[in-house]
């Protein structure tokens, strides 16, 4: 074909791309949608005579359209349309702008960033995952190597041509497929199992980082050209992880995908290579074992949520004590002793840990030294968390008051009179300050105090609300989720659960989060108040979700921490623990920290 | 002409010869006097302003097109409230039947919220109204719902109502009828859907743009007031584009006049009144084939 040509009186071509052995690969333009919509098109002509290797190679080509239908994943190209035409067939992909890394490594002068070959790596262990666990039989590849390897124009990589990925049916041999230099010796003698992949994915990384290309060296030489040896700038972690997908024997390299991609993250934590790196989050249900980063043991119930500043963990306990960890490695840096438990979250300003105890006192503490600052007393124990703004600290307290210190005396400026507990955690925003209490009231008092206006819920507001565009949302123990005018307190809008909540919503692109005492996690539309999905776990959720990336984190009194697609509610992983998680998990870098009854504070991979 | 009075009196009258000397100064536009005159004083709460329009077209003999706008200001020394209420219906079935199906659509949806949060909010002694807006909408549809298999059996209406509340807006929709949102830097996106079978099978990629635009059951609704049981509104709430406008239209508009074209002739018009007008005309200039009712509305300030 050349370019102007319709194919299909749809597709018009616009340039070859690419060509093989059996056909080339053309730039084609969709002329069934006004925008403009670039597919590519795999061609396949079949000039060989002879009927029974013609109806193989169609067979191959037909293959590759069966898998990808079934398949999808961002660093998959989506199939649009398959069909033939006499002695030629057609495969309609999604079109990827961009370079593969062949041809990216033939441009290349100078070794890439570690941390890029690093992006690259774990973006490649999750598509290789995702194939792995295709159910019902896993997908192998059987031909990872630079050239059928896409950058995006984001950065981020697709795997092509799936032309001899194979579903791997356990015991069988297969052919021998794949391409010298990254192929690993088991490939050789016919099997295709998960292990290939991730030695061939060994083979581009060491390239990659190397700049030497396997096709050129002895086969399975790549201990003899240590990593350290022609590129020193990589961590030795992240070369012991290479070198183990790269052993000879399959028994000797990782178990999974999923396992390199673990290895390799917590070699870049080690060494620091994550910072700034902005990584996919997984896109498939991590079955079992996953293991933490790091555990911390208290000596009572943990039902608050960490707090993080410049690499030091805060979290408060029943034990009366707050803790501060190295965030990286868990280890015990000081702790903080009020007389009573710690229930919230630390606020952060300037260096300094404030918190609230049922000792009934406000505690600013030094993150550095762990030394206090000052102390605030109120009448009666606090359980709300503290918010900061305009210089104040804004918490509540089973006294019935709001209260509003300066932060650098730790004097009160004024305290508003809320007639019951306040236990919510102040939410703050255009000048003004919103809050529930026991009684069920909601308040929202601008910044001297006084009242701006007052909504009376059935039962207590104990959850901390939130404020998105003009509308605060906050949950209440009468089974109500509340969407309220900000500037007037109207009802916009009720949404019936299950039972009362004491789980504080978040929201992210009109999606709204919240957990409930029916157990469920809930994902409601704020701009119709409808329910788009539910989560049910297997005990009351009175944690908060927080939403990390494309995945929303939060405890249940079932013990586990989950971690949900926000945009589907599907699990991704669950994580259980010895007793109820009440806290809300806090994420960060590609960790996420929480704690749980179970008195243990726990790191793990998000 | 080298008297100065003759020149003076000349510029008077000869306006085009005016024009064109000094065409190279383009003359200040309205907008533009405007903020020049807004930034000496400003005196007006913040109010909703409002225009509309509402034509039979070129082609029919009837206009079974109804609309509806209510615009409040309060200001007090406790709070501004700027309040409004915006409904267009475009009724349908034989024998005046689609007149009367719109027009009571209207009216009922407009007393009930009227009733409901009007009367409560702005009455001597201010309470909240004891139903969430969303409520109050649904009721409302309800209420427009029975009135129209009262009053005119057989017919129907589409229905697309949106309630302004400060800074809340409300949208109760049901059939073609649109609200779209459109932003001051000229983004305009519809906030309502169109209940009609085919544009289902338009999203449902049974059938391409293309098709639909020809389809011969393009006026059919799949859900609409007045057949039969109630059908179920699409509510949603946004909040109020400001800078910006919110355009409530029947499909005599968006389905004749290319968005592109509102959005210019929006941006464009001195206000919101002649706006509507210019928008009627371009309908009608691409042959009129149907009834328009538009309103636009915008918050000062």
């Amino acid at each position: 074909m050349k370019e102007g040509d319709l194919l299909q009186d749809r597709y018009e071509i616009q340039e070859i791309v690419g060509a093989g052995g059996m056909g080339s690969v053309y730039r084609a333009r969709d002329t069934n949608f006004k925008a403009i919509r670039l597919v590519a098109i795999k061609e396949m002509i079949s000039q060989v005579t002879d009927p029974l290797v013609r109806r193989n190679i169609l067979n191959i080509f037909e293959r590759e359209a069966n898998i990808l239908a079934t398949l999808r994943h961002p660093a998959i190209p989506r199939i649009y349309d398959y069909f033939s035409r006499g002695d030629r067939a057609y495969l309609v992909l999604e079109f990827v702008h961009g370079k593969d890394l062949d041809q990216i490594l033939s441009q290349t002068t100078t070794f890439f960033p570690p941390e890029q070959v690093f992006t690259w790596a774990v973006e490649l262990c999750d598509v290789l995952h995702y194939l792995h666990s295709h159910e019902p039989e896993p997908i192998v590849f059987r031909d990872v190597k630079p050239s059928n390897i896409m950058v995006n124009l984001q950065n981020h990589i697709v795997l092509v041509d799936f032309g001899i990925a194979k579903v791997f049916q356990a015991g069988q041999k297969n052919t021998m497929v794949g391409t010298q230099g990254y192929s690993p010796p088991d490939q050789y003698r016919g099997e295709a199992t998960p292990k290939v992949d991730i030695y061939a994915l060994g083979a581009t990384i060491h390239h990659l980082l190397t700049l030497r290309d396997p096709r050129l060296e002895a086969p399975f030489s790549f201990d003899e050209r240590p990593i350290k040896d022609i590129n020193p700038d990589i961590p030795p972690e992240m070369i012991a992880v290479i070198d183990r997908s790269l052993q000879y024997d399959p028994d000797n390299r990782f178990e999974s995908a999923e396992e390199m991609r673990d290895a390799l993250l917590n070699a870049a934590h080690k060494t620091g290579t994550l910072l700034d790196l902005n990584l996919p989050t997984a896109s498939y249900s991590r079955k079992a074992g996953i293991k933490p980063l790091w555990t911390f043991e208290c000596e009572d119930e943990i039902r608050g949520t960490p707090a993080l500043y410049e690499g030091t963990l805060c979290v408060g306990c029943y034990d009366n004590n707050l803790y501060a960890l190295d965030a990286s490695s868990g280890e015990f840096k000081w702790k903080y002793a009020t007389d009573g438990g710690i229930p919230g979250r630390p606020a952060v300003l300037g260096g300094n840990m404030f918190f609230g105890s049922e000792d009934h006192r406000l505690h600013v503490v030094s993150t550095q030294s762990g030394k206090v600052v000052w102390t605030y007393f109120t009448d009666a124990p606090i359980r709300s968390s503290p918010r900061i703004a305009e210089s104040h600290v804004f918490i509540g307290s089973d006294d019935a008051y709001l209260h509003a210190v300066n932060v650098n005396s730790g004097r009160m400026t004024w305290k508003a009179e809320a007639s019951s507990p306040v236990r919510s955690t102040p939410f703050i925003t255009n000048e003004l300050v919103y809050f529930g209490t026991e009684e069920g009231d909601f308040y929202a008092i601008d910044f001297r105090g006084e009242v701006k206006w007052h909504f009376k819920a059935k039962r207590a507001v104990t959850a901390s609300p939130v404020v998105v565009g003009d509308a605060v949302y906050f949950t209440s123990l009468d089974g109500t989720l509340y969407a309220l005018d900000a500037h007037s307190g109207w009802v916009v809008w009720r949404f019936r659960m299950g039972k009362g909540s004491i789980s504080s919503p978040c929201v992210i692109d009109n999606l709204l989060f919240v957990g409930s005492a029916d157990k469920a996690i809930y994902c409601v539309d704020i701009r119709t108040a409808k329910e788009t999905w539910r989560f049910n776990t297997d005990h009351q959720v009175s944690g908060s979700p927080v939403v990390y990336k494309d995945s929303i984190y939060c405890g249940s009194v079932d013990g586990h921490l989950y971690c949900i697609d926000y945009q589907s509610g599907q699990l991704r992983w669950k994580f259980g623990t010895e007793g109820p998680v009440t806290g809300t998990p806090l994420v960060h870098d590609d960790i996420v920290y929480f704690g749980s009854t179970d008195k243990k504070l726990y790191a793990l991979l998000a | 002409m080298t008297n100065p009075i003759k020149v003076f009196i000349n510029r008077l009258f000869k306006k085009q010869s005016l024009t064109v000397n000094e065409a190279t100064t383009a003359p200040l536009t309205e907008q533009q006097i405007r903020e020049i005159a807004e930034e000496t004083h400003r005196y007006q709460p913040p109010q909703l302003l409002v225009g509309s329009g509402r034509d039979v077209g070129l082609v029919r003999n009837n206009n079974e097109d109804s609309l509806f706008t209510f615009i409040a200001t309060m200001a007090t020394e406790k709070r501004s409230l700027p309040f409004g209420i915006f409904i267009v219906a475009d009724g349908m079935g034989g024998h005046q039947n689609g007149e009367i199906a719109s027009e009571k659509a209207v009216r009922a949806m407009s007393t009930h919220i009227i009733k409901k949060l009007y009367t409560p909010l702005f009455g001597i002694q201010p309470h909240p109204p004891q139903e969430s807006l969303q409520e109050i909408m649904e009721q409302g549809v309800l209420e427009a719902h029975r009135a129209v298999m009262r009053n005119a059996p057989g017919g129907g209406s589409t229905l697309t109502a949106v309630l302004v509340l400060g800074n809340q807006m409300t949208v109760a929709h049901l059939g073609d009828s649109r609200a779209y949102v459109i932003q001051r830097d000229g983004r305009m996106q519809a906030v309502t859907r169109d209940h009609s079978l085919v544009r289902r099978l338009e999203e449902l990629g049974q059938i391409t743009p293309e098709e639909a635009a020809v389809h011969p059951q393009k006026a059919m609704l799949y859900r609409a007031l007045g057949q039969g049981e109630p059908s179920e509104p699409d509510i949603s709430n946004h909040s109020f584009p400001h800078p910006g406008y919110v355009l409530i239209c029947s499909d005599g508009l968006w389905n004749v006049v290319p968005e592109d074209k509102i959005l210019r002739i929006i941006n464009g018009a001195t206000d919101l009144n002649q706006a509507c007008a210019d928008l009627i005309e371009a309908a009608n200039a691409m042959g009129g084939p149907d009834n328009v009712a538009v309103i636009i509305v915008s918050l000062s300030d």
